[in-house]
This record gives structure tokens, sequence and C-alpha cells, in this order.
């Protein structure tokens, strides 16, 4: 009880000096001098809108990696109190005085700064000398490479800090299990290798090799435990539990929860809406939910419509028609049926309208109370301003001979009778009695007399077309794609009966007011979805490379040139770092397979232990290497040198190991 | 310090230390070998029991491939029209019958054997395959489809034999048999004129004969053993030369045999010098022995193929040079550029083609509305064009003058000769690579500004030099701009008439993009020289058709709109392909699996995995498992291991690929996956009756099992043979269809 009587209470704290040192000068080769230059550097140009379009909380779209590392970014403009009005327009341009320089450059900056003390940490874990932990430190603080990319408002320096972490805290792991399984820091160190990894992913999608990494050497390690039959399955079952939990199902879920915060933080409509689909669009503010908010839901017989094409290739549009017609003859040579053109606009337009209609009845006005419109009915669909009737026939399409061609009927009493009766195919409906709605359901048309479905071609029409896009009617019974599904937008209870009053009509916006809302799993796997299949032109650059390029160091990037004085910052490598990095690398690989082989006959040339060191060394360091350059070779889009960073970096930690082997195992005087 | 040297020095000294490590060794290394030793000699479960008689066995093999033979030829020749890719495969086998040069993305040896059965049986070569529904009418055209069912046929006794090797067990065997002769897809997919079936006859027999030679490791350097481990490299060399999708095959026998040397390079009875005799037999049979056949089936290929034809335009100029007919063959042309010549310039990147003009402009909104420049495959007289002096207009022809080479470093000017418009480049983005400038054709009668310079520069040259025909390789860079003339790749819309674009880059990167070789040359006032000093040799024809074959592959890529078929699709026998016909009143055959057997195969796959990772965990947890199970859990690890591994490799790799897919791609796979489910079923089977055995009727339960399963296999092929026999009258969508019962999922359409 009173025990602190007889002895005293005593805190003793180890603090590594070396692990001081190394952070102290880290934090001094990347904090010095940060907000040099003040002007845009290369890559912040692009990086510095999605900060602008965080700090105004503007919905945007980025195919280039997950939101994680943006909104890292953003943090450091949010401190600093960055409100996010600046034009990022081009490289090079003075930033203006309302630009908190320090504080966005200073996160990517401390990520810098501690990869070196974390290098150490990680040679000191795989069990090589302090000597060679802090060579390893001191590789990693003096690639100039590494300085220069720490130093601006970019990604890859957090990606190497995470990766690095990842590494780290599975080390320490993998260390406490043999003392003490189930403590607290076992625990810790586990949960922290999997939010590691998700926060590696999280900030490019490259990321995930390290994770994979990770994962296959846990995995062996399970094994190994699996093997072990000292323990009781009960406690192997735990073990093994907790280690699926912990690298499998917490990265999944702090993933998720980078999403969720993107979407929490981006909540009104922006330059990329277009992009996403109606239902997604009506969950910003702004933007098309100020449109459709209080629309009714359920689309009835006389309801007035706008349709938007689900596929949004070449570009987002909306069923549209024009008292034009189609031409009698095409340029080559085919003839058309001379009716009203049916076209796919990308422009709001009052000629977006159509109205849905009951074939059975004239009237273009919904009843009281509205009659909903159901999955399978029949339907026909006048055109609001003509009131003319969509339709197709067998007549070949403009650009796609293959497919029908859609056009609003006229009457030309030439034996071309009218074929304008479509059934409504709701593709994501729940039951087969669901209704119609807005926004939400995604429909086909299919016609009744030829079973062709309605759909986007995607081929701008010629002149007499205005440019606009071909709409044709396809044979095709099966598969989804998006050219054929269209959805309801904008929508609205017809109610004049007279024609000049509907027109009136159709040209008020629409009003009234509810809002509807997705699931936050629905908005995830949309955007996801959207990002990785987003396609950004494959731009051809001045400085971009090839992954063969990278290790020999045979390119640079500018990042930047000062107009007048001609100061500028390059990125370059330490060739003497890189090559001898990858000189270690060599070596290592044929050692190991030297050692491999004789293991194989029977001849030890190193203890147990130090081969087991040996080995995870070089599956941690040169596997780190592999997996996170080798993969480069595949990919089509356009690379530079900084994508090799984050390889170079396990690669600079395989540098000391390898020395250290060299002189401790094989220059050893035979006295020894 | 390299580690031999390392080891060397060090060699003396680290005996001691072995020694200490010596027990550490063994102990570490004791129960490797235990486990290795029941590996490699899997107790099978008591053989004498499961062994027919020899004479039993062969009567089961006999019927076997009698009932593939007659399911693989029933119908053959219907329908009497082209069905499919035939239009492709026919009319490539006619191109070997008569000789002339064609283009294909894949290798040869197919189509040869195809054109080889046609001139067999008495094909001419002159039909002309233009469009699948055409009729063959007097046509030979059943010994090609003759052969092909035939190599089709053989791939179930393949299969029985392999699975009856891995599993030792004959009902396993027959299942698998009685899988693939049922499937309608096989069955359909063997009964034309196509790759698929030559390819498949061959991973199979590759498969079959590593499986046989693994059987003889007990007998190492055996004549059985020798034969089957030459003929899985014959077999490998056929694969790969069909299709490159052989590349599997190869790297499933490669990562065998790897793992196979592990063993025996870890093996302390064997010497070094014994280890080393293996590996040489492996390196000879499975690396040496295919290789010189693939590339004997290349030098067949371009010893047969010796008349230009359709396929010229996608080789290099000196390519060309060796086909009869072509204007190259035989051809003398003047060997250095003078000015007032007239040349073809063609890109130095294969399957570019020449730089092309034509009369039509860059429509409005592309650039400024000039003359197109394009790159075009083929021959034509748009491709023709003039180098002239920057400075003057005078004729070069003009007998009077001497002759003036061109020299590298000099600025010309390039006129197109049927328009007599200059090559011409400015300040304005290019049609599709925006950030390169648009090259058009400028001025009148060759009269324009100074954006129609250009200095012509060979690579790796000094200045002064003059220029080669066909063998320098030149740039030529835009005065005004700096930018250097080049192709792109890319396919220019219809307005283009989608030949590919042509751009100057500003980057200066030296790639192939901006490398061109002039081909054609004539200029009256020059001597001319044979060009036959410019034949490439057998290796450099052989690289040449693999990068345009490569490229030719990569070129096949989806088009927007189009609905393709996805790798994940295939599997679940989501959506088949159309052979012949469409109508109602037409004569239709669709590709498509036998769900049964297919779903089947994936319901296996699954618990394949199951029960593989219970064993294998069992296994590492050291449970003691009663002979019995023992040997049936080997089987399955063993065994069912190496088919899954070929289903992964020949499946998996399609979801990496960029290139347009079909459903049958996944055939290959199919064949590795049925022969998983015969060799699952059986052993699971006889685990549920072995751990049955308490009861009474325990003992029938395998027999029960696996007889329900032939017979459910063998009605629903009863149900689903139209799909391949052909059928006529309303599709299946129609309830007055005979069909209509069946169509289980609304993706099918027959």
């Amino acid at each position: 009880m009173l025990g602190f009587l007889q002895r005293p209470v005593v805190v003793t704290a180890d603090i590594n000096l070396n692990v001081v040192a190394l952070t102290a000068v880290g934090l001094l080769s990347r904090l010095w001098q940060l907000a040099y230059p003040r002007a845009v550097v290369f890559d912040e140009v692009y990086y510095g809108q999605y900060i602008s379009f965080y700090m105004k909380r503007i919905f945007f779209l980025d195919g280039s990696g997950p939101p994680f590392g943006h909104m890292l970014l953003a943090l450091g403009g949010y401190l600093g109190g960055f409100d996010g009005n600046f034009l990022w327009n081009r490289i090079g341009a003075e930033y203006s005085t309302n630009v908190p320089v320090w504080s966005l450059r200073l996160l990517p900056a401390l990520a810098g700064a501690l990869s070196v003390p974390m290098a150490y940490q990680i040679v000191w874990e795989l069990g090589f000398s302090h000597c060679a932990a802090v060579g390893a430190a001191l590789l990693i603080l003096i690639e100039n490479a590494l300085i220069t990319q720490s130093r601006l408002m970019l990604l890859e320096s957090a990606l190497i800090f995470f990766n690095l972490l990842a590494v780290l805290s599975y080390l320490k792991f993998s260390n406490s299990q043999k003392h003490g399984p189930f403590s607290p820091s076992w625990w810790f160190w586990l949960i922290l290798t999997g939010v590691a990894c998700a926060c590696a992913v999280g900030i490019k999608y490259v990321g995930v090799f390290t994770y994979l990494l990770v994962l296959g050497v846990a995995a062996v390690h399970a094994w190994h435990l699996i093997g072990d039959q000292t323990l009781s399955n009960v406690r192997v079952l735990c073990h093994l539990l907790a280690r699926a939990v912990a690298l499998l199902v917490i990265p999944v879920l702090v993933y998720l929860l980078f999403f969720y915060v993107h979407l929490l933080l981006l909540c009104r409509s922006g330059p990329h809406d277009q992009i996403m689909s109606s239902a997604f669009q009506a969950s910003l503010e702004g933007g098309l939910a100020r449109i459709t908010q209080g629309q009714p839901l359920e689309v009835a017989y006389g309801s007035q419509v706008t349709l938007k094409n689900a596929f949004g290739q070449p570009v987002p549009c909306w069923l549209h028609s024009h008292q034009s017609t189609y031409p009698v003859i095409y340029e080559n040579g085919r003839g058309s049926s001379h009716q009203q053109q049916v076209t796919c606009y990308p422009f709001k337009d009052v000629n977006n309208w159509w109205i849905v209609k009951d074939p059975g009845r004239h009237q273009l006005v919904v009843n009281n109370p509205p009659r909903p419109v159901r999955h399978g009915d029949i339907v026909q669909l006048a055109h609001g301003m003509t009131t003319r009737l969509l339709n197709t026939h067998d007549v070949a399409a403009p650009l796609s001979p293959h497919s029908q061609e859609v056009s609003c009927y006229i009457d030309y009493n030439v034996s071309m009778p009218a074929q304008n009766l479509w059934r409504l195919d709701i593709v994501n409906r729940e039951s087969d009695t669901d209704v119609w709605k807005t926004i939400v359901s995604e429909v086909r048309f299919v016609h009744v007399n030829t079973s062709a479905v309605l759909k986007l071609s995607g081929a701008p029409l010629p002149d007499w077309g205005f440019r606009q896009l071909e709409v044709v009617g396809e044979q095709l019974s099966r598969g989804y794609h998006g050219s054929t599904v269209w959805s309801v937008e904008e929508h609205r209870y017809g109610r004049s009966q007279e024609q000049k009053e509907r027109e009136l009509e159709l040209h008020s916006p629409t009003q009234t007011d509810v809002s509807r809302n997705l699931s936050f799993m629905a908005r995830f796997s949309e955007l996801q979805w959207r990002m990785l299949t987003v396609r950004s032109d494959d731009s051809e650059h001045k400085y971009s490379s090839t992954p063969l390029d990278w290790v020999m160091l045979d390119t640079n990037i500018a990042y930047w040139l000062h107009p007048r004085t001609s100061a500028q910052i390059h990125l370059l490598g330490n060739i003497v770092i890189w090559a001898s990095a990858s000189l270690a690398t060599l070596v290592y690989a044929l050692l190991f397979i030297w050692y491999l082989f004789r293991r194989r006959r029977r001849v030890c040339d190193l203890p147990e232990d130090c081969w087991l060191r040996w080995a995870l060394a070089g599956a941690l360091c040169a596997g780190g290497w592999a997996v996170n350059y080798v993969p480069f070779f595949m990919m089509e889009k356009t690379l530079f040198l900084y994508h090799y960073l984050p390889a170079l970096t396990f690669q600079i930690l395989l540098l000391p190991v390898v020395l250290e082997h060299v002189s401790d195992h094989l220059c050893r005087s035979p006295v020894n | 310090m390299p580690p031999a040297v390392g080891g060397g020095l060090a060699g003396s000294e680290l005996r001691p230390r072995r020694g200490r490590c010596g027990s550490q060794a063994a102990r570490a290394v004791g129960p490797d070998v235990a486990t290795e030793a029941t590996t490699r000699s899997p107790k099978r479960p008591a053989p004498s029991s499961r062994r027919f008689e020899a004479p039993g066995r062969w009567a089961l093999l006999a019927l076997v491939t009698l009932m593939s033979f007659a399911t693989r030829f029933h119908r053959l020749d219907q329908p009497p029209h082209i069905c499919w890719d035939e239009t492709h495969f026919g009319k490539m086998g006619s191109y070997y019958i008569n000789r002339t040069f064609f283009f294909d993305v894949h290798p040869p040896l197919g189509k040869m054997l195809i054109g080889l059965a046609g001139h067999l049986t008495g094909y001419d070569g002159t039909f002309l395959f233009q469009k699948p529904g055409d009729e063959y009418e007097h046509h030979s055209y059943l010994g090609m489809r003759g052969f092909c069912a035939f190599l089709g046929a053989l791939l179930i006794p393949f299969a029985y034999l392999t699975v009856l090797e891995l599993s030792q067990s004959l009902p396993a065997a027959l299942l698998t048999a009685a899988l693939l002769t049922f499937d309608t897809g096989c069955l359909t997919l063997s009964q034309y004129i196509l790759l698929d079936p030559i390819l498949m006859f061959f991973i199979m027999a590759a498969m079959l004969s590593m499986v046989k030679y693994n059987s003889y490791a007990n007998r190492p350097f055996s004549a059985p053993w020798w034969l089957w481990l030459s003929l899985t490299g014959v077999n490998l060399a056929g694969a790969l030369g069909v299709k490159f999708v052989g590349l599997f095959i190869i790297l499933q026998v490669g990562w065998n045999t790897v793992s196979d040397l592990w063993h025996l390079f870890g093996d302390l009875s064997l010497s070094m010098v014994t280890v080393g005799k293996h590996l040489t037999a492996r390196i000879l049979c499975l690396i040496v022995l295919p290789l010189a056949l693939y590339t004997a089936t290349y030098a067949v290929h371009f010893m047969v193929l010796n008349k230009s034809g359709p396929g010229d335009g996608f080789f290099s100029s000196a390519f060309q040079a060796r086909l009869s007919g072509n204007n190259l063959h035989n051809a003398s042309i003047p060997e250095h550029l003078a000015y007032g010549s007239v040349i073809t310039v063609k890109s130095a990147r294969m399957a570019v083609g020449y730089l092309h003009s034509h009369g039509h402009l860059y429509p409005e909104g592309i650039g400024a509305r000039q003359q197109q420049v394009t790159t075009y495959l083929h021959k034509d007289y748009n491709n023709l064009w003039i180098i002239k002096k920057h400075n003057t207009n005078s004729d070069p022809l003009d007998p009077s003058l001497p002759v003036e080479f061109v020299k590298h470093g000099d600025v010309i000017r390039l006129e197109h000769k049927e328009t007599s418009r200059n090559l011409h480049s400015h300040y304005h983005e290019a049609p599709l690579t925006r950030k390169h400038y648009q090259v058009t054709g400028y001025g009148i009668n060759g009269t324009g500004d100074s954006n129609d310079f250009w200095r012509i520069e060979v690579v790796n040259r000094k200045f002064g030099n003059r220029i080669k025909v066909l063998r320098s390789r030149i740039r030529l860079i835009h005065l005004v701009t700096g930018c250097v003339l080049g192709s792109s790749g890319k396919v220019l819309p219809k307005w283009g008439w989608e030949q590919l674009e042509v751009t100057c880059t500003p980057y200066l990167k030296e790639t192939l993009n901006s490398i061109w070789n002039v081909e054609d040359h004539i200029n009256p006032k020059l001597p001319n020289i044979s060009l036959d000093v410019l034949q490439p040799s057998f290796p450099e024809i052989m690289l040449e058709a693999h990068m345009v074959m490569i490229r030719g592959n990569n070129g096949l890529k989806p088009k927007d709109n189009e609905f393709t078929s996805k790798p994940w699709h295939w599997p679940i026998n989501y959506q088949g392909l159309r052979f012949s016909g469409i109508n109602d009143t037409d004569f239709r055959v669709y590709l498509l699996g036998n769900p049964v057997v297919w779903w089947l195969n994936l319901l296996s796959i699954a618990l394949y995995l199951l029960s593989g990772s219970i064993f294998a965990v069992a296994l590492q947890r050291g449970a003691r498992l009663p002979a019995e199970v023992e040997g049936l859990s080997q089987v399955l690890l063993q065994g069912g291991g190496q088919l899954l591994l070929g289903w992964m490799m020949h499946y998996f790799p399609f979801f990496l690929m960029g290139r347009i897919l079909y459903f049958h791609h996944y055939f290959p796979a199919m064949l590795f996956s049925s022969m998983l489910t015969g060799l699952l079923w059986d052993t699971l089977l006889r685990l549920c009756a072995w751990s049955l055995a308490s009861f009474s009727l325990a003992g029938h339960v395998h027999t029960l099992g696996i007889l329900s399963l032939l017979l459910g296999i063998a009605y629903s092929f009863y149900l689903f043979h139209p799909l391949a026999y052909g059928m006529v009258g309303p599709l299946a969508q129609d309830p007055r269809s005979p069909m209509a019962g069946l169509r289980w999922l609304e993706s099918w359409d027959f």
C-alpha cells in the first residue's frame, strides 16, 4: 500500500541519443528555408488545386490516387489558415500572401525528416549493428532526391514514411512475438502495421505493393506459427485471428474512413460533378441538388423529364430532339427517313424535355392522383417542344448503319407507320413491380416492335446534326452497358393542357424541395470506381522517363526555375548512393543464391539465426525495392523519376546491411 | 566482393564453422528429409485393390477414346458454311497452300498445320473464306475440320491418362473423361477450323508427358524417361508455336522442373555430377529442343511463304526484298540519295508504315486547315515524295546539272509528288497528341514558306556523309521550331481514313517513333545497285516477325462502346459466342459450356481450396492421419496442386491483358479445371466412404457417387447437345422453342 515509502517511485527513460540526433538533423535538413521558393514548384501546381478544393469544400475527382494524400496536404493548409484562394495555373507563379507556403509544405517535410530515424530503427530491429543502422539513416539523410521531394507539397515523402512505418512496426511486432505475445506493445505494433499500410495505400495506389509484401512476410511467419506444435490449437487460432483483424480488417476500415472524411469534407458541387451519376450529384450541395431539390420522386404518366445517359462517354449528355430533320440522302449516298432528329446533347436545353405519355390516352398532363409508371409498362415519349413521339424503325442510323435510326415521328403518309411504343425496363429494380423513380432508377427503353434498345452510340453527327451525339436503336438482349441506360434527372408533373402554356412551363426552372441521400457505401463504391476508371489522357512529358532510366539515374526533372536569377530546383539523386545501392542489391542477390544452394547441399556457411536475419533483411529491403520497382514496367501511364523514390529508400536500407554482412562474414581474417 | 571469390578464400576457414553448425543443420533438416521422402513417393492407397487388370484398363481407355471420337466427328460436315473464325484460319491455311505472305498476330505452326491438312486432303486453296456464312460449295473443307476434330478428340484420352497418373484412380480418370466428352463447349470448339483444338492438343500433350516423366523419377535416364522428357519439350514448342498463350504451359512445366531439380539438388545421396546430368538433360530437352523446333517452324513458315501478299507492309523494307512479287524483290535502286530523287519514307517503328499525304485537308477545328500528312501501311502512289533543295525550285533532274548528293545535315524540302505540296509543320497542336505540333502539306506547286525546311540527319553519323537508301536511319528536324518528325502510332478518326497520325515532336529524345528510312528510290541520273546485299539474316527476320506480332496483339484493343467479354464472365459460363446463325431460320451453333459441367467445375475449385487447406493445415500442425487418409491427402495436395496451378496459370494472366478477350480463351483453363474436378470428387467420395466405414452400405457411397455424377453429366449433355450440333427453329427466348426451358441465364442468346 504505502510501498512508495519504502521504495521511491522511479521513472527510468531510455533515450537513444542516436535517434534524437538523427531526428534533429533530419528536421534541420528538411525544414531549413522551407518556404523558399515562394513560387509554385512542379507538381505543386497539381496538388495545390486539390488543396484549394478542400479548403473551399468543393467536390472533385482525381484518378491519380485515393484521397488520404490530398487530405494530408490540405491539413497543412488548414493549419496555416489557407482560404483556398489561389489560381494554380502555372509552374513558377509567385504565391500570393494568403498562401501559407511554410505550413503547406510542413507535413511532407516532417514525413521526410522522420524517415531518417525510422531507417535507423528498421536496420536495428532487423538485428544489425548500431553502426549499420546509423549508416542507413545517414544515407537517407543525405540523399538529395529524397530531400528535394520532401520539401515540396508532394506525396512521395509521406508515402515513403508510411511504407517505412509499416515495415518498422511489423518488425517491432514480430520481435515482441518471442517474449510477449498479446502484450499491449504487441497489440500496438500489430495494429500500427495495419494502419500504416492503409495510410500508404491511401496516399497512392502503389502503396499496395508494400502492403502485399508485409502481408506476405506475415503469412510466412503465421505458417511457421501453425507448424509450432508447442502451441495449443486455441492459441494458434487466437494468433491467426489477431493477425487477420489487424492486417486485413483494420486496413479496410481505415481506407473506408479516408473516403468517409473525404466525402464529409467535400460537400459542395464542383467542376467534376458531371462525371458522377445523377444520384451522386444530387447528394452534393448546389449544382444538380439545387435543381432537383423537391422534385416528385415517382415518374407518372404526364411527367416532364430530362433523360441523362448513364455512360458519360465521350461526354455526359441528355436525350434531345429539335425541329431539324434527318437529311434525305447522307453524304455517302444512303437514305434516311427524313423525320425529326433525335440526338444526345451535352448541354442543358429546353429541347431536352420529354413527356411520358400513356399510349391509351391523349392527354399530356398528370392526373390527380398521379398514376406512377412501373417496370414493364408500355409508354410513349413525347418531345416537349414539338410534341412528336420518340420512334425507331428499320432504317439504318446515320453513322452506325448496323443500328436502327431513332427519330421523332412525322407522318409523311409514305406507308412508314409510327412505331413509337417503348417498354420500360428498370435495370436496377428490386422487384418486378418497381416504380420508375427520378435520379435513382436506371432504365432502358426497349422498342416494342423491334425489341431494339435506345442507345447512345457516342459518334458526333456532322454539321446537319449540329455535331450533337448520335442516338440509335440497337438489337441486343444481353449485358449491361452504360450507353443503353438512361436516368431521369430533372422532373416535374406537367400541368398545362395547351401547347403554348406547356412551352412556358418547360422554360420555367424546376423547383420545390426534398433531398435524397445515398448511403455512404453507395457513394464510396461509385467514387472509387470512377477514380479507377477515369481516363487521364496519356500525356507525353518533357521529363518523363522509363523504369530502366531510374536505376542508373539516367534522367532528371527540372522542378523550378527562377525567371530572372536562374536559381533552380532540380530533382536529381546522388549517383554514388544510387550506384552503390544497386550494387548492394546485386551482391545481396548473388550471395543469397550462393548460400541457398550451399544450404541445400547441407553446407552451412552461416549460423542458423544469422541466416534467418539475412533472409528477413533481404525479404524486406530487397523485396521492398523489387515490389516498388518492378510493377512500373507494366504500367502504361507517364512515369517520372520520383516514382522510383519509394523503391530507392528500401534499396538504401539494404546497403549497410550488405556491407556489415560482408565485413563480418566474408572479410574475416583466418585467425578468427 | 564477388561471392565466388569470397567463398573460395573463405573455404578453408569455413570448415570448422561448418562443423559447428553441422548438428544444427542436421536437426533443422531432419524432418525435411523425412517429409521429402514421403512426398517423392506418395503412398498411394492400396494400389492392388484399385488396379484393374491390364486388359480392362486398355478396354476402358479404348472406350473413352471411342466416345470422344464419336462425339467429335458426329455431324462434322454441318453446317457447310464458314463459321466464325474459320474465315481467318481457313484463309490463312489457303495462304500457305498458295504461298502468299500474310501477317497474323499468332505464331505460324497452327495455321501451317491447317494448311497442310487441307493440302493433303485435296483442298486447293482456291476458296476465298471471305466472311462467316459463305457456303463451301464444292470446296473440300472436311479435311481441315477433320484434322482439328481429330486433335480435339485426342484431348480426352490425354486428360484421362493425366488424371489416372496423378490419382492412380480409374473412377477419377473416368469422371474427367466424361466431363470433357460431354462438355458442349469443348465439343463445339473442336469441330471447326480453329487454332484452339491444336493449341489445346499441344497443351494437354505437354501436361501428359510432364506427368509421365515425373512418374519415372525413380528411373532417371531410362529410355521412357528420356522419351517423355523430350516429348514434353516437343509439345511445349508446339503449344508456343500455335499461340503465345502456350507460354503459360511452358511456365507450368518450368515451375515443375525447377522444383524437381531443387529436390534432386537437396538429395545428398546424389553426387553433384549426377545433379549436373539431370540439369543438362532438362536444359537439352526443355529449352534447347523446343527452341530449335520453334525456330524451325519459322524457318518453314518463311520458306513456304515466298510470294508477296497482304502482309508485306507490316514488315521492314529489307524484309520485303525477300518476297517475290514485291517491288523490292530483286530490285536495284540507286544507293545514295540525291536531290531530285523520288523516295518513299518508312518509319523505323514496326507496323507504322510510310509517310503519306493525300488531297484531303484536316477538318475544321483541328489545327490549320491544310493538307493531311499521315502514315499508311500499304503501298500507294501517295507515299512518294521528292527531295528538293530548300532554296531553289529548279529541277534537279535537268540533265545539264551535275548530280548533287544529299548529305547528313543538309537542309531540304520534301515535296509530295502527287499533290506538289511541301511537308510542313508549325506551332499548331497535332490532332491527337496535343503536346506535339501538327504536320501538314503546304504550298502550291512546291512554293511554300520557311516552315517547309527540314534538316536531314543520319543517326550516329558525322556531318557531310551521304545518305544510303534503306540502311541509313534518318531523322527530319524542323528548322523553325526545332521539332522532330515522328509518328505517334495513334489511329486518326474517320476524317483521316483511319491512318496513323504524324506529328512533329518537340521532345528530342531518341525513340524509334522519330526515326525513318528511305525505302523506294527513283533517280534516273544515278546507277542502280542490287538490293540483295541487304537481305536480313534469319535471326533478324525472327526478331522482326516477333516484334510485329507483339505490336499486333497489343493493337487489338476493344473499342469504347463495344460489349466485350471479361475474364470473370468465363468460369461462370456467363455468355457464349455465336458460331453460326442469328435468326430463327438459320442453322445456329452457339459456343457455350455445358452449364452442369462448368458450374460443377466452379464448385469443385471452391471445394478443393477448402479441403486442400484443411489438409495442409492439419499436416503443418503435425496431425497423425490414418494411412488411407494420408494417401488421399497426398493425391489431393500433389496431384490436385498441379492441376490447380495449371488452371490458375491459364486463367489469371488474362486479367492483366489489355487486348480484346473472347470466351474461347478460357478453354485451356477449363481443361485443367475439369481434371481437378474429376480428381477432387473421387478423392472426396473415397474420404466419405472411409469416414462412414462403420455403416454397412458405406462401401457403395463411392461407386454410387461416381455413377450418379456420370449419369447426371451425360443427361445434361443430352439436354444441351443442340448447342454444339446445331439447331434450327425459334430462338430460345421464344416459348415455342425446344430450347426454351434451357435458357437458364438471361445472357445466353441461342
